[in-house]
């Protein structure tokens, strides 16, 4: 019988099937970090319970970490205990530990897949919702909970329903400033909030294809945002040449092995899907999201709809609070909101090629009059990728601050986070109420078109703006 | 440990908006807070409380009826966004129990599960009339051994629910103890044989 890639990955971890239509799923990889994981090792310590593979976890600090200063300790108490208490747990369970200071750190699903952690083949949980990312190497990887974390910990397992199944084929080339962040938010718009829900979702079709590993990350972790707990991508030779090497993948005969394993991870070609939904991509605009739910998100070409023609009463009802909230009327151009804040960053958005797509359009230019802009890499390697490249010079000379990698303004728990009432252009994965700071306003974007606000000081469509030259660059020409 | 769940009997505050994310439900800037008890004062925090610090008198949890509602009746797509347990725990620290709705974020939905709270899956337009009943601050009556929700003088609803979730829920157990007791050697037994298969997985762990 022909199977998906779901079906395959979740048939070869299934230990065990429960009475009521569960199975015990077998866990490779966890990633822990500070603030899932202090329950999690409570748990183990109230139970007088070891950790059942050591070595198959990996945990680094990245929620709460400032990122305006790395040396020294840190600032709030609050924080600091919870960094300590996280190297305490790693010192004393024998976890692996990516320390602050150290090369290594960075966010869970930015270190994971540089340090060639997460491979094909595998369930990789973490307790965090975005581990949906990845998937983009055809790994079987979901966000759980605490409580479940201590679970993985003790029995490298987990219960857990086999979902339903999505292909979303994206079909079409898309402009060169429309990224994957754009054709995941269009993805959200059109299937909803809860569009995904109950569902594994691979995306699949020749636009996947052609994209970069970090372009698929970015794709796959925005699922969750779609109500998926799982996005796959079906791994390739763009896989294979982006793992070779790396620190922990696979070395010499084994290499070869897994190679030759991880080319079956395909689905078949006549396998069934539950849903199969397509979407071109060539002509698309970016988008950006103007309510407090990611499937609020529009055509940077169009208006602020009216929430009284929308479909269903709750989708009204939903805009309308989330059009209060973001103080934006029916019938505005995106283009004319002006916007006080961007934060360049995340787990979604948080890669070089993203800093990249970024500094290309800063270079040369300025933030604009009353705009604060913050660059915030995904890991500290990317960082120093970044530096390598010239690119934190980029940023800084157009007036962007350039900081330490961590989560920080996607999840507002340092620091970094807006005031009530600021207006945020993001490159983060939630544009729900108060998530950059209480009573802050979130817009998401892509890299580049975060940048393009920057520098305009409004929601801005980088493809009109690119075609103008910056000021500085004609300076430099002449 | 986990407090047993059978029957439930109380007040259901209201809360008929979609999407509820656990954003709402527990604010991150609370997450520095690593325990897992005493987390009830932040529960909605920022629905509950204006900026300097006085409550928003229009929030069911503000008004008087429900302030110990054990029952919340809300909207699809509860506890969606972010896996933070600690919206659970906020919740279970306000001493609610049950939470019925629509559809829910599935790592919300699993961590109600693991906390003794019971997640009900209902039609819409049922939980609309709940919605309603709950309102007008009628008795709500849960029943996990006969799987019904009934209102005071009103008919009694069927629930679905996984048959070992509700095991688990009436005995209070700990998941963990469960399946290790259960299938520890199914464990060791797929552990060979996925050695076998995929070798580099037990060869280059993280600390090699």
């Amino acid at each position: 019988m022909p199977q998906t890639l779901y079906e395959k990955l979740w048939n070869s971890h299934a230990v065990a099937e429960l009475p009521g239509g569960e199975t015990l799923l077998y866990i490779d990889r966890h990633l822990v970090h500070e603030v899932s994981s202090p329950q999690a090792f409570a748990s183990l310590r109230d139970a007088s319970r070891r950790l059942r593979r050591p070595g198959t976890h990996l945990a680094v600090a990245d929620h709460a970490v400032p990122t305006r200063v790395r040396d020294g300790e840190i600032e709030d108490p609050l924080a600091r205990a919870q960094v300590a208490e996280l190297e305490d747990n790693a010192r004393s369970f024998d976890v692996p530990y990516r320390s602050l200071d150290g090369d290594l750190q960075g966010i869970v699903h930015v270190i994971g897949p540089e340090q060639g952690y997460t491979l094909p083949g595998m369930t990789l949980v973490c307790g965090d919702s975005h581990t949906t990312t990845h998937g983009a190497f055809g790994a079987l990887a979901f966000g759980i909970g605490a409580s479940e974390c201590g679970t993985v910990m003790a029995a490298q397992c987990l219960k857990q329903r086999r979902a339903r199944t999505m292909r979303v084929d994206l079909v079409g080339q898309a402009d060169p400033l429309v990224s994957a962040k754009d054709i995941a938010l269009a993805v959200i718009a059109r299937i909803g909030a809860l569009g995904a829900s109950g569902h594994a979702v691979e995306y699949a079709g020749p636009a996947v294809e052609a994209m970069s590993m970090a372009a698929r990350m970015t794709l796959c972790n925005m699922t969750i945002e779609a109500g998926g707990r799982v996005g796959l991508v079906a791994p390739d030779e763009v896989t294979f040449a982006y793992l070779k090497g790396r620190p922990l993948a696979p070395k010499g005969a084994l290499w070869d092995q897994a190679v030759a394993y991880w080319r079956g991870l395909r689905s078949d070609p006549d396998a069934v899907f539950d849903r199969v939904v397509t979407v071109d991509v060539s002509g698309l605009a970016p988008y950006v999201s103007w309510g407090t739910s990611p499937d609020e998100a529009a055509p940077i070409t169009a208006s602020i709809p009216d929430p009284a023609t929308l479909g269903d009463d709750s989708a009204r009802r939903h805009a309308e609070k989330a059009l209060a909230y973001m103080a934006l009327r029916p019938g505005t151009p995106l283009t004319d909101i002006p916007i006080q804040r961007v934060f360049i960053g995340s787990c979604t958005n948080g890669r070089i090629e993203d800093l990249r797509a970024a500094a290309a359009v800063a270079h040369g230019r300025q933030v604009a009059a009353g705009v604060r802009a913050i660059v915030v890499p995904g890991s500290t390697a990317t960082k120093h990728q970044a530096e390598a490249e010239g690119l934190d010079a980029v940023f800084r000379a157009a007036g962007f601050e350039w900081r330490h990698a961590g989560c920080s303004m996607c999840v507002a728990m340092n620091d970094d986070r807006l005031a009530a009432g600021e207006r945020c252009a993001s490159t983060s994965n939630r544009n729900f109420e108060g998530r950059q700071g209480p009573g802050g306003r979130t817009h998401l974007m892509s890299p580049a078109m975060a940048a393009a606000a920057a520098v305009t000081g409004r929601l801005t469509d980088v493809r009109a703006l690119m075609r103008t030259p910056a000021a500085g660059l004609v300076e430099e020409i002449r | 440990m986990i407090q047993p769940f059978v029957r439930l009997a109380g007040l259901a505050a209201a809360l008929p908006e979609e999407n509820v994310d656990t954003d709402i439900i527990y604010p991150a800037r609370f997450l520095l807070i690593t325990a897992r008890l005493g987390l009830g004062p932040y529960a909605f925090h920022d629905r509950r409380f204006h900026a300097d610090g006085s409550e928003v008198a229009d929030f069911v949890f503000n008004q008087p009826a429900w302030r110990e509602a054990p029952i919340l009746v809300a909207g699809a797509n509860f506890g969606s966004g972010s896996s933070r347990e600690q919206a659970v725990w906020a919740l279970l620290g306000r001493g609610i129990r049950c939470v019925i709705a629509p559809s829910f974020g599935e790592i919300f939905q699993a961590n109600c599960y693991r906390n003794g709270v019971l997640p009900i899956t209902l039609p819409p337009a049922q939980v609309a009339a709940l919605s309603a009943a709950a309102a007008e601050a009628r008795v709500f009556e849960v029943d996990l051994e006969a799987q019904t929700v009934s209102v005071a003088g009103g008919a009694s609803l069927p629930f679905a629910i996984d048959p070992e979730r509700r095991r688990a829920l009436l005995n209070g157990w700990d998941e963990t103890a469960t399946l290790l007791n259960a299938h520890g050697a199914d464990i060791e037994t797929f552990e060979g044989r996925h050695r076998r298969l995929q070798p580099w997985l037990f060869d280059a762990e993280t600390d090699a």
